[in-house]
Parts: C-alpha cells; structure tokens; sequence
C-alpha cells in the first residue's frame, strides 16, 4: 500500500491493471479500448500498462470495445473496460449481451452528460439508462472509494453466486481529473484479494452453443434466474467487504451508507461526489442541533430497497437529489426510492432534479432544499432546482 | 491432389462442426460450406463466432445445437470482435486453436464491415469466412450492400438500382496476409484455400458464394451447379490475394454465358436486369483482376 497523489482516472486505470494481472495465474487478462472524454486516461494507462499475461486490444468502438471482453471473458480471461456517455450508449446492445451471458466483465462508467448537444460535465443519466442491463452498479463519492469499489466489484461480479457483469460510476471531472491522496493497493495486495477468475460456463472445447436460440419459458427461466443472482449481491457484497478489510484494512461503503438517521426528522438522499457535499452541510446542520442525515446510495443494481427502508430510520421527510432526468418521469433514484417505500404514508418523499448536465451543487443549493422539505406540506412533482447561470 | 484424399475416415458426427439434423434449407450453400470447411480442418475443433445470420439459425434452440464445437451466437456487428478476445486469450494461454468467424454478408459487408475492418487492421489471428448469400436471408431476404445490381429483394421490389459492393477489394485494402473467394463447385480449389488459410497467421478473410433458393428463387437441386455456372461466366472470380498486394486468378472464365447463370433465378426477373451492363461490370472486374495479376503476381509457392 501507498499514499499516492494521482487523479481519478489513473487510480482506475491502475487497479483495473492490477486487477487483471492478479489473474496472471489463471487464464490472465483482455481489455476492449477506446476512448472517450471524461474516460480516456483510463485506457491511456491500461495500454501503458506490461501484463504478464493480458492484452488490451486497441478497437475501433465503445461496441467493439465490450465484444472484445465478451471475448475475452468467453475464453476465461478477467476482462475490464471504461466509458462515458454517448460512448455507453454507443456500447449499449453489447452491455446487455454481457448481462445475458453472464461474464463477470467489470466497467467503468466515468459519468458525463448524454448529449447532443454535446456536454462533457457529469450526470448520471449515462450509466443508469443502464440500469436494466443484468449489471451492478456502483456509485462512488471519491477517489478512494472509487479505487475500493473496483476491486470489490471484481470480487463480487466473479463469485459463482453472482456471475454478473458490473459497472462503477465515477463523476468526470470533479473525480475523474481532480488529484486527491489515495492509499492505492500494491499487487501483492490485489493478489491476495482477489481469487483466479473462473467462469464456469466458458468455452472450453466442447460442442455448446453459447447464446443461441431459447423460448419463452427458457427466457422465463434465464430472467428468473439473473434476478436470483441479484438477489444474493448484498450477501456476497458483505463478505467481500470482510475480506476487503482483511486485507486492505479498511471498509468501503457497502449497499448504502446512512449517516446521522438514526435521530433524523429529514434525510437527503444522493449518489456520487454530491455525497460529500451533503455530508458537509448535514454536519453544520447538525451542529446548530437540526435532526438531520443522509443516505448515501452506492449499489444502485440490484438496489437495496430493504437496507433503504431501515436506513431512513425515523426520518418522515426525505428528499431525493437526482443528478439525472428520466423525460415524462422524472429523477430515477426518486422512482426507485418511490418504490422501496410503497406502503409508508407516513413518508414525505420529494423529488429535486439537481446539477444536471454537470451544474455546480453547491452546499447553498443543498441548504435551500433542506428548507423546502421542511416546511413542506405536501410532496409535489418533482422540483427542477436550477443552478445559476 | 484429387478430391478422394480428402475423403477420410469419418469421426462421431456428434463432433463434427455441422451435425446431423440441422435446420438448413435445401440447397443452402451453408451446408456444404460447413462441411468442407470440417473436412480440411481434418480432427481440428475451431471455436465458431457466428454474429446473427441464417448461421446460427442454424444452430437450431437451446438446449441443442447443430454445431459439435464451441461456438458463440455474438450480436450482429459483434463476430470479429468477440473473435478477437478469444483468440487473444488462446494465445496468451499458448494455445493454438483456431478461432473462425462464420457471418453472413449483412454481418460483413453492412453492420459488421468497421468491425472486420478493425479486427483486420489490427492483424488479429482470425479466419473469417463470409457465407455470401446475397440478402438478408433470415429476415426474409432483403436487400444488402452484397445484394447485386437488378436482383430483387422484398426491399428491393423492382430490382436493386446499385452494384455489388467489391469486398474482396475493401479486404485486400487491409493489406491481410491472406483473402481468397470459395466456390462450392470447385472442391479441390475450396480445400486448398482452406488449408492455405489454417497455415497462415494473421487475418485471413474468405468470401463463399453461398446460394440461397429461397431468396434467389431458385432450385435448390441447383445451388451447385449456380455456382459452377457463376465461376465459369466470369461473375464470380477465383482468386486469391496475398498480403493485400499478390494475385493468382484460379479459373478463366470459359464462355459460359451470363444468362444461364441469370435465368435459373427468379430474383433476376426485374427490369433493372440489363444483361448488357452487367457483362460490361464482369469484363471490368476482370480486367482489373488480370491486370493485378500480371503486375504483382503471387510467388510460385504461395
């Protein structure tokens, strides 16, 4: 382990490195690579990168770029790749394949905005119109938690209970190209953490057609059986953040973290580096003596509706800042908590569309809304809280 | 070499690339593509890439498959990628197995041409073969950028206004080791392609003139003698091109004439059909081909 000044992007790109040689022991590592901005350095760094066995393939597009991995993850290899934006969107028929064939392939999603017309700041509307992808998502608030999250993202993607592809979320710019100190594991580290990759269904010599033809009930049959696996990630999450900090010494967030819930009268809910934001202005809050926490979501697939329910503690106001528009809805962390909350009258649930397109949230913009849900009546549509121009 | 020392003893057809009982039509050139392509490939065992095509239709449904060897159903643009990741991970394990893409021609000349474009710059060691049956065949037989100038198509009710687009043009562009077209009229000639192709490493891309009797509207006791009748009137070339630069024209056009390869498909009953403009397309092709040829011929061990 070592303290490192570095940005987002190269603490990525160095974990996923290590990461796929860790699997130097088994059948190594293939990366798709192309790029995109916010993403580029990542692939910049994972070409620079000397595998001992492992191979990034230089492709000619973000769709390519997951065929590579299906590849590689097909042949038994630890496949990774990074993107953003019209990028996964470009990517999109080739993540679901992923899914469906169940290859633990791990993506990063560095967020930015879906365009046209064109905008490279953050919003995470990019990764979660990936959300009904068979993928894990995670969202991460900083560079550490990124570094972190790679590496339990393998972990959990490749447990034969999950068999699932998984995507972390880091916000361009504010994560991606901002230098921070991080304490960035070494190989031995990574080595030790992570198991040979095995996948069980991959080729290996025999007459099966992989991804052919099924029927109704055989798709009935496969859906059920990918919403199964999803169900046991909070289960394998948890042991591989035992193991994380067995290793490591440390733990990363796991499903959620719920901060100062459990006396709250509000709570505000965000994802990414809004999240430090919020802890900021919910502990000044907390020093003028207002009962109020947050709810930081860091797996959004499978999401953790349970853990969300008990995580709101007695909290009867909660507010949700959404990064994100769903046209014709509205913010899509807000449906989802909408739904783990069916039943519960007696919470306020409001919805604010905040720093789309990569608009500064500030803690100014943060107070405001804490006021707004407090003196709330009722729950309203939800509430476009524009940044200044 | 004549065709019977080919012929060998044959192993469990469980094995086979193509098993028994496959959902092919009668007269799909697939058919005997697919089982030449096993027999110069000897007791090989490839891993088949196959994007969406009549090819993995093929296949038949899960939990069966026609196919005896591992194989992957890739997305339609996908084949040449997802061949690229197995291959790689076959060769950093020091494996030497051979690693084909099967893909008709939508997945070659249309959605799929930036992928195979790509895996071809790049050199990845690949053997793709295009099974090139004109259309969309699957879908009903629409038209394609392979589908040739007059043919109708149910996209194409009056006839195709455009030529044919020249892949192996675009392919030896790419400067691959090894492009070759296949007739499965011409056994001999296929399996010396074949086994010219499994020795050399690096991109090896094949074009096969696959008939198609239900799109072509032709009959399917026919498709061979298509083929035949295709080669010897000069529409469809054989040659081969090495390293994207060397020629060799494998069979002369004999004096056949265009119109009993034309008048056997009822897909050429279109009054975009000009025999004139057509003859004047395959004298060009030809000329360019023998041009090439006299100019940067293939060495005489090629």
């Amino acid at each position: 382990m070592a303290r490192v000044l570095d940005t987002g992007n190269h603490f990525a790109g160095q974990v996923l490195a290590m990461a796929g040689e860790a699997n130097r022991v088994a059948r190594g590592a293939i990366c798709g690579a192309y790029p995109i901005t916010p993403q580029t350095e990542i692939v910049e760094v994972l070409r620079d990168f000397e595998f001992t066995k492992g191979r990034v393939v230089p492709v000619e597009s973000e769709h390519s770029a997951m065929a590579v991995c299906m590849g590689g993850s097909l042949a038994g290899a630890r496949s990774f790749t990074a993107s953003s934006s019209n990028g996964l969107a470009y990517m999109v028929e080739n993540i679901f394949a992923a899914g469906y064939y169940r290859l633990p392939i791990v993506l990063i999603g560095v967020n930015r905005t879906l365009g046209p017309p064109w905008n490279i700041w953050t919003d995470q509307g990019d990764t979660l119109m990936l959300r009904d992808a068979a993928w894990l998502q995670f969202y991460t608030e900083s560079h550490q938690d990124l570094a972190d999250t790679i590496l339990v993202a393998f972990r959990v993607a490749e447990d034969p209970r999950v068999l699932l592809p998984a995507l972390v979320a880091e916000d361009g710019f504010v994560v991606s190209h901002t230098q921070m100190i991080v304490d960035l594991p070494d190989q031995t580290q990574v080595d030790r953490y992570l198991p040979p990759c095995d996948i069980p269904h991959r080729l290996r010599g025999k007459g099966v057609t992989v991804g052919g033809m099924i029927f109704p009930h055989e798709t009935e049959h496969h859906r059920r059986e990918i919403q199964q696996a999803m169900d046991r990630v909070p289960e394998v999450l948890a042991e591989a953040l035992d193991e994380f900090e067995a290793v490591f010494g440390r733990r990363p967030h796991g499903t959620l973290s719920a901060e100062c819930t459990a006396d709250a009268e509000i709570v505000l809910v965000a994802c990414n580096t809004m999240v430090q934001t919020l802890r900021r202005v919910v502990q000044s809050r907390r020093a003028k003596g207002q009962k109020m926490g947050l709810i930081k979501v860091k797996l959004f697939r499978p999401f953790p509706r349970r853990d969300f329910t008990q995580a709101i503690g007695s909290a009867r106001r909660v507010g949700v800042l959404d990064r994100n528009h769903s046209p014709g809805s509205g913010g899509i962390f807000w449906s989802e908590i909408a739904t783990s909350l069916q039943g519960r009258s007696d919470v306020l649930l409001q919805d604010y569309l905040v720093g789309l397109g990569g608009g500064d949230v500030t803690p100014e913009l943060i107070d405001e809304i804490f006021d707004d849900l407090a003196a709330r009546q009722q729950a309203a549509d939800p509430i476009w809280k524009e940044v200044p121009a | 070499m004549t065709s019977s020392a080919y012929l060998r003893k044959p192993r469990d057809p469980a094995d086979g690339i193509l098993r028994p009982g496959n959902t092919n039509c009668a007269g799909c050139g697939m058919s005997i593509g697919l089982q030449w392509l096993e027999q110069a490939l000897e007791n090989e065992r490839p891993t088949l890439c196959i994007p969406a095509c009549c090819g993995i239709v093929t296949a038949g449904s899960f939990p069966t498959s026609a196919y005896g060897v591992p194989t992957v159903a890739t997305t339609f643009a996908s084949s040449a990628a997802v061949a690229t990741g197995i291959a790689s991970v076959h060769a950093l394990n020091g494996e030497k197995d051979l690693t084909v893409c099967w893909a008709g021609d939508g997945g070659t000349y249309d959605i799929g041409v930036a992928t195979l474009s790509a895996a071809a710059e790049r050199n990845e060691d690949i053997l793709y073969i295009c099974y090139d049956n004109e259309i969309y065949g699957n879908t009903g037989g629409q038209r394609s950028s392979a589908t040739p100038r007059g043919a109708k198509t149910s996209t194409t009710s009056k006839g195709k206004a455009e030529p044919k687009k020249d892949m192996m043009g675009i392919m030896a562009a790419h400067r691959i080791p090894y492009a070759a077209t296949l007739s499965i009229a011409h056994r001999d000639d296929f399996m010396r392609k074949l086994r010219t192709a499994r020795q050399t490493r690096g991109f090896r891309f094949l074009l096969m003139l696959s008939p198609c009797p239900t799109g072509w509207k032709s009959e399917p006791g026919e498709s061979v003698d298509l083929i035949l009748t295709a080669v010897r009137c000069g529409l469809f070339p054989l040659y081969e091109v090495f390293d994207g630069r060397r020629y060799r024209l494998n069979a002369r056009p004999d004096g056949t004439p265009l119109e009993n390869y034309i008048s056997r498909q009822r897909r050429y009953r279109s009054e975009l059909v000009d025999l004139e403009i057509l003859k004047a397309g395959i004298n060009a092709q030809w000329a360019y081909l023998e041009a090439m040829e006299r100019a940067f011929p293939a060495g005489e061990h090629e």
